[in-house]
């Protein structure tokens, strides 16, 4: 437990930790920041004037559409021949929320916010991760330990279970924070209605695969540093998997044709985890053609299960094979 | 007196793609209780293997060890409570203060945090305690390496080159340490290239060469046991001194001329010198060994002597032939 409680206070007092989170949280506060300046709560007043406005606009279209009739009447060549296609907008088409500042709506806005919230805190996770170990085994501070506990094993992952757990407290503090901040927005600048227990629930575990997320992010950057000992070696890899597999692969692949190949692309995966599903649509197989819905191509869904179990599997090889590289090499 | 350390038959062999390097090969060496024991050799002997081995930051090929008569590195995590070190250079996160490192360091092996000011103070630190890591020189962190070593008050204290970086006052300071912490019942293992403090502060050596012991025991003992073979020549008055050097030097002699004498660096027979003057009706009036020092000793055993006219490598041992035998 000792060694678990200075691995707390080593994490907690480290510039970079401190620097990484103050980072993420400016980013945060501008994403919320712009957020509620974009968007304002609808009043019977701000509605009546965008009436007002959409009604204007609309007279405005019908007399442009008038002249534009005359002038076509005149000479058809300006306006390609065909007078009967230039037709005004009908008074449906444009409608008063045009002309309103959107507002925002807790139950229909929030997920994608959640969303962000959890990308951001997964590479602030990376990347503590990584430095975390990665600093300790270049500044020989890991051999320094290893002095102090020569338990290789138990100094490893109760660094790792330090890490893991701080992750898990700063997500659920900033979690807890972003939501109160939207919903202040939200009631301030737009709407919380409609939010049931079922809107809740599913809020809930949108929140709880971000957690996911975050803690995962972590667990790979720690367990490529350890591997590569050097913080360097986790964001090497981690710029490597994005040009090989995120741009090389991704054009290798269309121009292969390959069938479905946007599931081999991490974004996929992520989005599939996050949004519960996500669908890769094969545009290079030929059309089935419908009778009522025309061409349809294949489409492969990635649920969050099939997701969740690629995160756990990647994150269980390579925290494995830093506790095995640890456990065998020689400290130099 | 019983050993706190004893390694027998250490091997440790490195293979890389350029070949096979015994680092340690066969090595063996006990400390006894209380002693300030000093363990020298040249760079690349296998010191810091020895030590890095005994810690469990590196895997032997084969041998024994034990401290405190417990077999490690099987049972290294229930004595390393016991056991102080620092291993090469000191190696500390820059960006932490000496207090936060100490503190952190204590909680991690479970020792009482109130001990932290204790040791700076020791190691003269207390005033820079809050000061990062990283803004020290060299033989500040080295006094940092010495209190992190000390925090756990150990029964043994192993310390690789703790004069390094200290500046002349910080190495006296360095050895009235080690010898007040001597004195209080600790152990010490003191690895260092400075063969004067050893010879000064240590009761017994171990001197290693190529990865084997090639000395071992007290200072005095080994001293002793390895006689210089320098001899010291002194002629009558008004006899050809030159001349009689000339006539060694033809036999293979190693001779330094002196204002009034002469020394043959090589006499592992000094008879053979008498004898070979004598046939020439010179006759000497003094034949004395050179007393040996440490360093002496260190170079013969080692070969790591200098050579005029060569640039011996690390890892290259020259082989010293005694003229005369």
């Amino acid at each position: 437990m000792s060694l678990f409680r200075a691995e707390t206070r080593r994490l907690t007092k480290r510039r970079f930790t401190k620097f990484s989170v103050l980072i993420a949280l400016i980013v945060l506060g501008l994403i919320a920041g712009g957020t509620a300046y974009t968007h304002a709560k609808a009043s019977a007043e701000t509605r009546a004037t965008a009436e007002a406005q959409a009604e204007n606009e609309w007279k405005d279209q019908v007399r442009f559409a008038e002249e534009a009739q005359q002038e076509c009447q005149k000479d058809p060549s300006k306006y390609g021949g065909n007078c009967a296609d230039i037709t005004p907008p009908s008074r449906d088409q444009i409608s008063a929320d045009q002309f309103m500042t959107p507002q925002f709506d807790f139950r229909e806005d929030f997920p994608a916010m959640v969303i962000a919230w959890a990308a951001l805190l997964a590479l602030v996770a990376f990347v503590i991760g990584a430095s975390f170990v990665g600093a300790e085994w270049n500044s020989g501070g890991m051999m320094n330990l290893l002095l102090w506990r020569p338990q290789r094993l138990q100094v490893l992952s109760t660094k790792l279970s330090a890490l893991l757990t701080w992750l898990f407290g700063l997500s659920l503090v900033t979690g807890a924070a972003w939501t109160g901040l939207f919903w202040l927005i939200a009631t301030l600048r737009g709407t919380t209605e409609k939010m049931t227990s079922g809107a809740w629930q599913s809020l809930g575990l949108t929140g709880l695969r971000g957690l996911g997320l975050v803690l995962v992010a972590g667990a790979i950057g720690f367990g490529v540093a350890s591997i590569g000992r050097h913080t360097a070696a986790a964001l090497g890899a981690a710029i490597g998997v994005i040009v090989v597999f995120q741009f090389g692969l991704a054009i290798v692949l269309e121009l292969a044709r390959a069938r479905f190949y946007e599931a081999y692309l991490l974004p996929a995966w992520i989005g599939a985890w996050m949004a519960k599903s996500y669908e890769v649509v094969d545009y290079n197989a030929p059309c089935d053609f419908s009778a009522t819905e025309g061409c349809q191509q294949p489409v492969f869904t990635i649920t969050w299960q099939m997701a969740g179990s690629l995160f756990a599997a990647v994150s269980i090889i390579i925290v494995g094979a830093a506790m095995w590289t640890i456990r065998r090499r020689d400290i130099t | 007196m019983t050993a706190v350390l004893e390694i027998s038959g250490l091997r440790k062999i490195y293979r890389s793609r350029k070949g096979v390097r015994k680092a340690l090969d066969g090595f063996d060496m006990v400390v006894e209780t209380g002693q300030v024991h000093g363990f020298l050799g040249p760079n690349g002997s296998g010191k810091t293997t020895t030590l890095r081995t005994l810690l469990g930051l590196i895997r032997p090929n084969d041998g024994r060890m034990a401290i405190l008569g417990q077999p490690v590195p099987d049972r290294l995590p229930q004595v390393a409570g016991q056991v102080g070190a620092i291993v090469e250079s000191p190696q500390f996160f820059g960006n932490f203060s000496a207090e936060t490192t100490l503190s952190l360091l204590a909680d991690a092996g479970g020792v009482n945090r109130l001990r932290v000011p204790a040791v700076l103070e020791l190691v003269g630190l207390r005033d820079r305690a809050k000061e990062r890591v990283k803004t020290y020189s060299l033989g500040m962190k080295q006094r940092l390496a010495v209190a992190s070593a000390l925090l756990k008050e150990p029964r043994l204290l192993i310390l690789d080159e703790p004069a390094n970086g200290l500046d002349p006052g910080g190495i006296r300071e360095m050895r009235t340490l080690m010898r007040d912490l001597s004195d209080s019942g600790m152990t010490v293992l003191l690895s260092s290239h400075i063969l004067g403090e050893i010879q000064l502060i240590c009761d017994s050596v171990t001197i290693i060469s190529a990865g084997r012991r090639v000395a071992a025991g007290s200072v005095s003992e080994v001293l002793a046991s390895h006689t210089s073979s320098t001899v010291r020549v002194r002629l009558e008055p008004g006899v050809d001194m030159l001349g009689a050097a000339e006539l060694l030097r033809t036999a293979g002699a190693a001779i330094t001329m002196e204002k009034d004498h002469f020394t043959v660096g090589n006499a592992s027979n000094p008879a053979q010198i008498t004898k070979l003057l004598a046939e020439r009706q010179i006759y000497v009036s003094e034949l004395t060994p050179v007393s040996a020092d440490l360093e002496d000793v260190f170079l013969e055993l080692t070969g790591t002597a200098p050579v005029d006219g060569t640039n011996r490598q690390v890892d290259q041992v020259v082989a010293k032939g005694g003229w005369g035998q």
